[in-house]
């Protein structure tokens, strides 16, 4: 096995451009786990941990530019306030040795339909950055995740960073797991209010062959919430219920060893339901001046 | 006997740990300080330079015939030194703890998925992978037997009154996996009326899922041939002797021939009493000359040893109004999926234990272990004993319910105490503390409500509920377990132990065989010398075969047995060394004691270097606990047991009602230990079980789905984490068996029994849901 370590993102885009049959590893969380089980061998390792514009992240044109190498630790520990969804989903990843290594990077790249990023990125409509020798091009990450484990992530082309725009209102995100830490998600919700563009942003996880937003469910909330965005006036609970409906019926999830289609539906709607009502009541009790950078 | 030409990296060394402290201290392990700093090495490090790797070749299929077996293409790769099949075996073809019945290597017909086929030696662990994989198996694929019960040809329930369930006509569920039948026992008990009535009557069905030892260092040892055509076996184990005379037995050799080293062992819980590699390492070094070494990983290990036996259970409890219990029959059925392992041990425990520590006259139980395609089951902490505690304890609470009487009143009113019959006739000739257990569980202050953060919310950090759906529930059950092996079993250890003087200062070795797993049996050894002894240096030798068998590290037993053991061997040391002191003084044997590395009496201390100059002396000897007897077949009467473990808990949890997601928020137990030899152990065996016992209520179980386990993986092989397992109180109670050593009790099982039911039943208060099968799953509470 090879093992190739550029210190420059010009050069890991040579590097991925020369040898199409080479395995990018960040983390290795996902990576080291599938060569463990002997699913995985491969012919060359581009290891991307010594590329240092890939570990930082900064402010960047009204958005978070976020490294693709960046650790879900510093996801919690600095992020905590700019991207609160996010670093919402980045605490509830596994335990803090995977933390400490595991990147939002692998995460998408991986795909996986349970990874815990996707949802909170895509209810902040992010936008993921990739890069090949070809260019640089970014892709809004709803339209990211093309099938089971795949993207729209071309084969000479690494991720360099994500996009997220730091929130105009309150986020949440809840994952259901059968034990209270270290597990795969049996299905996860994120939520992001928009008041600046009376909009609503949400992200279902591992309850459909990808990672995906419950667009109706967004709609009606939005609508509903028209005229309660200025006056900041109490949630109908039945509005908060039909929310949670709205986004389990746009799950599509399947029986397996984790748990049943039927309870990854309820759980769905009963995840929405509550965190609209907390992210409404943190909104109702925020001052009307949001800090927003 | 020959020592091993050469000696493995990575075997064990003496052990000569920290000096001092004797019974009933927190003496430290002599591992300890190695394990903490990375150092102890465990049988997956063990290294020869010029060694092989094995690998194992296993049946995707739980059921089919083998056609044909082309090793051809696997021989061919370069780097293979060896491939072998059964054909292979050069002695008996199957072994097994109780019945020989599991092939080495299978022979025309596979009865599990990942029964091992074949096998391959190659200079690269990659490389023995890739050969096996080139090896051409042509199956012919069978439909499993998957169900125990219609394995046995039983209608599902309908036979509780009878004495011998009826069995319908063979079918496909039913097809015969062995010669003699699906059924593996049956075990009866009667007592009273036959035909009792009672004013009150509760009837359930329970189900016990397949739970896993999950042990953290995966099955590993490495063979080393040796000059006089034997084989030296480095192994990760439970009980190096059975391995030994199954390892014999397979490859025709005598026990001379057939030595072996206890290595590293990284936790057991039973998974380790049956072979895993250890004969597939001989046969491969045997056969290349080489030193072949075996390691599986996580995957593999889920299916190179047993489980716990998944078990389905009907009981029916008969009482007065008044709670008096009139009668219980019970019908249950452990799946011991497709060998014997010990299953008719298990059954043996399930049914002479299987109404829990209570009274009750009249009594009917039929236990049966029946053969499937399912994975083997086998020995597992609290064998036998954790699966009918669900069932019997969940019925307390459910006749509680009917009477409209407290759960705890009604075991309390109900409970076993000293001088009480069991369900066999045994007398309880020592304390069975039951009702204290719980009184002192009833007494103990109940945890706060959880505190406003998500740390303590069902679901933690995964941000699920902040404090919406959330119930509390409390429950309790108790248990009770045999302690050593039973029914008329030879139960004994052997202790070798030498006493002599080593610069100036006494040092005690103990040798054993008894297989250290991580429970500090080691410490005991130590222990028991320095306080016979007299002496604070005690070197614990390797644990090998060239000491007589200490019997298995399972049942609780070996503080007991091999502690028995080691103290008498010990007691003959000290006569010798007295006689020799007696002797020199003059003085009469009955007035000298040693202690403190001198021989003491009125006016005298004579220091051991005085009385043994260069001179060691050492005793070997086998120490039994008094003898148990086989119980009547038709009646199950009988004196089967040596000793009772006795533990209760009470579990307080909150429950997600609308999620199904559970927090135990606190876990307390008291238990008996009899006398804590080493009382800090004795709290981490309690919080060990307790732990596991939680994990089998709520998360950990092996999916098997026509015959093929869907779970081979920590990622979904779920076991409880820090976030899982509560904070505890535990109150150990020492009430001195006077038939044991020291009056001890064995620890290790009993609180792996009670948990798990308390947590069910607080799960059950919180949710007012039934709940009749463990582990409890979000979509049971939620009915999704
Ligand atoms: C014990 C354990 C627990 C876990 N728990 C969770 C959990 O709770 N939630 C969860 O979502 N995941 C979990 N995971 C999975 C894993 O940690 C995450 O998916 C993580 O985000 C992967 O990041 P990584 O940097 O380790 O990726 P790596 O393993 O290094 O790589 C993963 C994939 O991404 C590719 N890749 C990495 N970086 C780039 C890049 N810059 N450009 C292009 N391709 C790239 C790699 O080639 C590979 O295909 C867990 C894993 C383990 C082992």
């Amino acid at each position: 096995m090879r093992f190739l370590q550029p210190t420059t993102w010009a050069e890991a885009l040579e590097a991925r451009a020369a040898h199409p049959e080479a395995v990018a590893i960040a983390g290795g969380t996902d990576v080291m786990v599938a060569v463990n089980f002997g699913r995985l061998r491969p012919p060359v390792l581009l290891d991307l941990t010594r590329v240092a514009e890939l570990q930082e992240w900064a402010p960047d044109d009204g958005a978070v530019r976020l490294g693709a190498g960046v650790p879900y630790a510093r996801v919690i520990t600095e992020l905590g306030d700019r991207l609160p969804g996010l670093a919402m989903a980045a605490r509830t990843i596994g335990s803090p040795q995977i933390r400490n290594r595991g990147t939002v990077g692998g995460n998408l790249a991986t795909a996986s339909p349970a990874g815990d990023a996707h949802p909170a990125l895509l209810a902040a409509d992010a936008e993921v950055e990739v890069a090949s020798v070809r260019g640089t091009r970014r892709i809004p990450v709803t339209d990211f995740y093309t099938g089971v484990k795949r993207s729209a992530l071309a084969p000479d082309e690494l991720i360099a960073a994500v996009r997220i725009t730091p929130p105009s209102g309150p986020q949440q995100y809840s994952k259901i797991g059968t034990r209270n830490a270290m597990v795969i998600a049996v299905a996860a919700f994120g939520l992001a209010l928009h008041p600046d563009r009376g909009a609503v942003g949400t992200g279902i996880g591992s309850a459909a062959p990808t990672p995906r937003r419950a667009t109706a469910a967004e709609e009606f909330l939005a609508g509903e919430l028209a005229g309660l965005w200025e006056s900041r006036g109490e949630l109908p609970a039945a509005t908060a219920t039909r929310f949670g409906e709205l986004v389990a019926e746009a799950s599509a999830p399947i029986d397996d060893v984790r748990g049943t289609a039927a309870y990854r539906v309820h759980a769905l709607s009963v995840m929405a339901r509550r965190a609209l009502t907390w992210a409404w009541a943190e909104y109702r009790t925020a001052k009307e001046s949001r800090p927003c950078d | 006997m020959s020592a091993p030409a050469r000696t493995p990296a990575g075997a064990p060394g003496h052990l000569t740990g920290p000096a001092g402290g004797g019974i009933g201290t927190d003496a430290q392990r002599p591992d300890g300080t190695l394990k903490v700093r990375g150092e102890f090495a465990y049988g997956s490090d063990l290294w020869m330079e010029d060694m092989l790797w094995g690998v194992t070749l296993r049946s995707p299929h739980p059921y089919a015939r083998i056609r044909s077996i082309d090793v051809g293409p696997a021989l061919a790769v370069p780097g293979v030194h060896a491939v072998l099949t059964s054909d292979d075996v050069p002695g008996a073809k199957a072994y097994g703890l109780e019945l020989a019945d599991q092939p080495v290597l299978a022979v025309d017909v596979v009865r599990y998925q990942g029964e091992p086929v074949a096998l391959v030696a190659a200079d690269h662990p990659e490389t023995a992978r890739a050969a096996a994989a080139r090896i051409v198996v042509d199956y012919e694929v069978w439909e499993p037997v998957t169900d125990a019960i219609a394995a046995l040809g039983h209608p599902r329930w309908n036979a509780v009154h009878e004495d011998d369930a009826e069995v319908t006509e063979l079918s496909r569920e039913s097809a015969h996996l062995h010669p003699e039948g699906n059924l593996v026992r049956h075990l009866k008990v009667r007592t009273g009326d036959p035909s009792p009535t009672a004013d009150v009557v509760v009837v359930n069905t329970y189900e016990v899922g397949m739970q896993d030892q999950a042990f953290l260092g995966p099955e590993s040892g490495l063979a080393v041939p040796a000059e006089d055509g034997g084989v030296e076996l480095y192994v990760a184990t439970q009980w190096l002797h059975v391995d030994q005379r199954q390892i014999c037995s397979a490859l025709g050799l005598p026990p001379e021939q057939v030595r072996l080293t206890l290595a590293g062992v990284g936790g057991a819980f039973g998974g380790r009493e049956d072979l895993s590699m250890h004969v597939h390492a001989c046969l491969l070094a045997l056969r290349t000359g080489r030193p072949v070494k075996m390691s599986y990983n996580r995957e593999e290990s889920f299916f190179g040893h047993v489980h716990r036996h998944p078990a389905t259970m009907r009981y029916e409890h008969g009482a007065t109004r008044d709670g008096d219990l009139v009668y219980v029959k019970a019908e249950i059925y452990f799946d011991g999926g497709a060998y014997a392992s010990s299953t008719p041990a298990v059954v043996g425990n399930g049914g002479t234990m299987g109404i829990g520590p209570y009274v009750v006259p009249n009594v009917h139980v039929d236990c049966y272990g029946a053969y499937t395609n399912n994975p083997p089951c086998g020995a597992m902490r609290g064998f036998g004993s954790v699966q009918t505690a669900f069932a019997y304890e969940s019925q307390m609470d459910a006749l509680a319910a009917a009477l409209g009487m407290d759960p705890v009143e009604l075991r309390c009113r109900n409970a076993m105490e000293q001088g009480s019959t069991a369900i066999t006739g045994q007398v309880i000739d020592s304390p069975a503390p039951v009702v204290e257990l719980l009184r002192r569980l009833e007494a103990m202050p109940m945890p706060d409500a959880a505190p406003d953060d998500l740390r303590h919310m069902p679901g933690g950090v995964s941000n699920t509920t902040h404090g919406e759906g959330v119930r509390r529930g409390v429950g309790y059950a108790v248990s009770y377990k045999n302690v050593a092996f039973s029914e008329g079993f030879d139960d004994y250890s052997t202790a070798r132990v030498r006493l002599e003087v080593v610069g100036g200062e006494p040092v005690a070795t103990v040798h054993t065989a008894a297989a250290e797993v991580g429970q500090g049996l080691v410490t005991v050894e130590q222990q028991i010398a320095r306080t016979e002894l007299g002496v604070d240096r005690v070197v614990v030798h390797p644990k090998d075969t060239q000491v007589g068998s200490a019997g298995s590290t399972s049942a609780s037993r070996q503080t007991y047995v091999t502690g028995g053991a080691v103290k008498a061997a010990c007691e003959a040391v000290r006569g010798q060394v007295l006689a020799r002191a007696a002797e020199l003084t003059g003085r009469p044997v009955g007035e000298l004691r040693l202690f403190d590395g001198a021989v003491v009496g009125e006016g005298l201390e004579l220091p051991l270097a005085e009385v043994l100059g260069d001179d060691a002396v050492e005793e070997t000897l086998e120490w039994r606990h008094r003898p148990t007897e086989a119980i009547d077949p038709e009646t199950g009467q009988g004196f089967a047991h040596v000793q009772y473990a006795f533990s209760a808990h009470r579990a307080v949890v909150d429950v997600d009602t609308e999620l199904g997601l559970v927090k135990v928020v606190e876990m307390a137990c008291t238990q008996d230990v009899g006398k804590a030899i080493n009382p800090q152990a004795v709290i981490g065996q309690i919080q060990g079980g307790t732990a596991q016992g939680l994990g089998l209520a709520v998360m950990e179980e092996i999916l098997i789905r026509d015959g093929k386990v869907q779970n081979p993986s920590f990622t979904d092989y779920l076991i409880p984490t820090i976030l899982d397992m509560p904070p505890m109180r535990i109150e150990v109670l020492e009430y001195a068996d006077p038939h044991a050593p020291y009056g001890l009790r064995g620890v290790g099982e009993a609180p792996n029994i009670s948990s798990g039911p308390a947590v069910l039943a607080a799960i059950r208060q919180a949710t007012g849901l039934p709940l009749t099968r463990v582990p409890v799953r979000p979509e049971h509470l939620t009915g999704t």
